[in-house]
């Protein structure tokens, strides 16, 4: 037994608070006032601030139905299932985000997401984790959700950074173009920025995590009764894992969107097509 | 309906043509952008060695015709040829590197002028010993001086981008260079000096074809002169005969702009 133990396994279902629905009730008070703030100063949020609040308590009542059903099957499938909607959700969110959202695009975005997450999920989960079974959705569900979570953000700013970078740099990629330069010579410098700008909010968040932002996963396993210490612990890990996601991702998400704005004959197209 | 190039046959088919005077030449081309009919059954050929000009009024298909010949851009149907080959039959970096192309306006890339003249040559395969030499000489071959390869190209006058611009294009090594409207953004004493480096190189024995709003320098510098007007040729031909025609709607553009 270490001297500051670092799970409390009977304790920590004690040490949790149980919140009924009349909590819940209680807190939904607090959409009330920013409802209400909202209209008296006219913002013409009120309307979207309650249908979110009602979308809240709908998708995550039926997601956590959905985790209990997962979890008292304790099949790999099911898991495996689970982790494939949320990468398909993920990756059209992505997209959508774009000015361009072809089909084409969504396949990039959703490749460079599964490789960009599943790499990082199969390492983290083999090699430091470890559940037992392999696919325990108890790890494999929450670990995941950030991964892809951060995917989706990486991918979504990489793609709108490279189309922005192509529309602004055309004359550029041109000149480059007509001296028989390759296009991915004539981009290297529009990947660059669309990689780096991707990469930004996850370097940014590496700098304050703890101090400025205490994350999330970190406050609910403290919540749940969980060491600090031993929340830290995941929580280095799960920073270093959404590093892995967010490189691999950055990284595929322009070097394979860059071909759609070029024809087989190295021409710039007018606009990336399906 | 246009009036053919007298100089020779156009080519029908895919033989080659016999004559190898020819740089490039086009059979029914046809070029669309947008909605736009660009270039309308263009039949012509475009001599090798010495300015080839060509000029008409705005929107007459001038660029368009120079993107396709290092293929910018394909034409929507029709051939063209380049040295008697099909321009599709050449890899097309290798084509790009063989027809230069200088923009209207430079568009300088990152650093100063030897690191765009440097990549330049890095793009062409330019061997890195010979870097040194031949940047050198393209320098004074396009009439920069030496003072200003240290200096950020960004920070050039437009003039001197320019030449930026040709001194890049002429790094790949070149035989033909494609030229839009070169002078375009200069004040006229600096697209003076500028065509006259233009003449110089064709003097060296480079293949210039160039898009020019300049009819009279266009007129004394250039060997040969194609007038297009809506994405047809209206005249073409040896520049003397050309300018000296009396068909009615070069004569009209001329009277217009001179």
């Amino acid at each position: 037994m270490p001297a500051i133990p670092v799970q409390l396994p009977g304790e920590a279902a004690r040490a949790m608070i149980d919140l009924s629905w009349l909590d819940l009730t209680l807190a939904a008070g607090l959409v009330l006032m920013a409802a209400g703030l909202s209209r008296r100063q006219g913002l013409g949020l009120t309307r979207d601030l309650l249908v979110g609040a009602i979308r809240t308590v709908v998708q995550l009542a039926l997601v956590g139905y959905v985790l209990v059903y997962i979890f008292a099957w304790d099949r790999w499938y099911l898991v495996v299932l689970a982790l494939v909607v949320m990468l398909a959700v993920a990756a059209r969110t992505a997209t959508d985000r774009q000015d361009r959202p072809t089909r084409r695009l969504y396949g990039i975005l959703g490749l460079a997401m599964l490789i960009g997450s599943g790499l990082t999920l199969v390492y983290i989960g083999a090699v430091v984790v470890r559940p037992d079974p392999w696919y325990d959705p108890r790890y494999l569900i929450p670990l995941f959700g950030m991964i892809v979570g951060n995917a989706m953000n990486t991918a979504s700013l990489a793609a709108e950074r490279l189309a922005g970078e192509m529309d602004a740099r055309r004359a550029e990629v041109e000149a480059y173009l007509a001296l028989g330069a390759s296009p991915t010579f004539a981009t290297r410098d529009a990947v660059r920025r669309a990689v780096r700008a991707s990469m930004i909010p996850m370097v940014n968040s590496l700098m304050v995590v703890g101090i400025v932002a205490l994350p999330g996963m970190m406050t609910g396993q403290i919540i749940a009764g969980a060491s600090p210490l031993a929340a830290v612990r995941y929580q280095i890990v799960v920073m270093f894992m959404l590093m892995g996601s967010v490189a691999l991702t950055g990284t595929l998400v322009p070097m394979w969107y860059r071909a759609t704005f070029f024809t087989a004959a190295e021409q710039l197209r007018p606009q990336p097509v399906d | 309906m246009p009036v053919l190039p007298e100089r020779s046959e156009p080519s029908r088919g895919t033989e080659a043509p016999s004559d190898h005077d020819h740089a490039f030449s086009l059979h029914d081309v046809r070029q669309v952008r947008g909605e736009v009919v660009t270039l309308e059954s263009l039949d012509m050929t475009l001599p090798r060695g010495g300015i080839t000009t060509l000029f008409g009024p705005s929107g007459a298909g001038k660029s368009a015709l120079l993107r396709l010949l290092n293929r910018l851009d394909d034409p929507v149907t029709g051939e063209i040829r380049y040295g008697g080959q099909p321009i599709m039959s050449f890899p097309v970096r290798e084509l790009r590197r063989r027809v230069g192309f200088v923009f209207q306006v430079a568009t300088p890339f990152p650093g100063t002028v030897a690191d765009n003249l440097t990549v330049a040559a890095g793009i062409a395969g330019v061997a890195p010993d010979t870097v040194e030499a031949t940047m050198h000489e393209t320098v004074s071959s396009v009439g920069l001086t030496e003072d200003l390869l240290t200096r950020d190209a960004s920070r050039l006058s437009v003039g001197q981008l320019q030449r930026v611009g040709i001194a890049r294009a002429l790094m790949t090594g070149p035989e033909t260079l494609l030229m839009d409207e070169p002078t375009a953004s200069l004040d006229p004493e600096t697209a003076d000096t500028l065509l006259q480096t233009v003449s110089s190189l064709a003097e060296r024995g480079l293949t210039i074809v160039m898009a020019s709003h300049r009819l009279e320098e266009a007129e004394r510098l250039s060997h040969y002169a194609v007038m297009l007007d809506a994405g047809v040729v209206v005249e073409a031909g040896p520049a003397v005969d050309v300018f000296a025609s009396d068909h009615p709607r070069l004569r009209a553009f001329l009277d217009r702009v001179t």
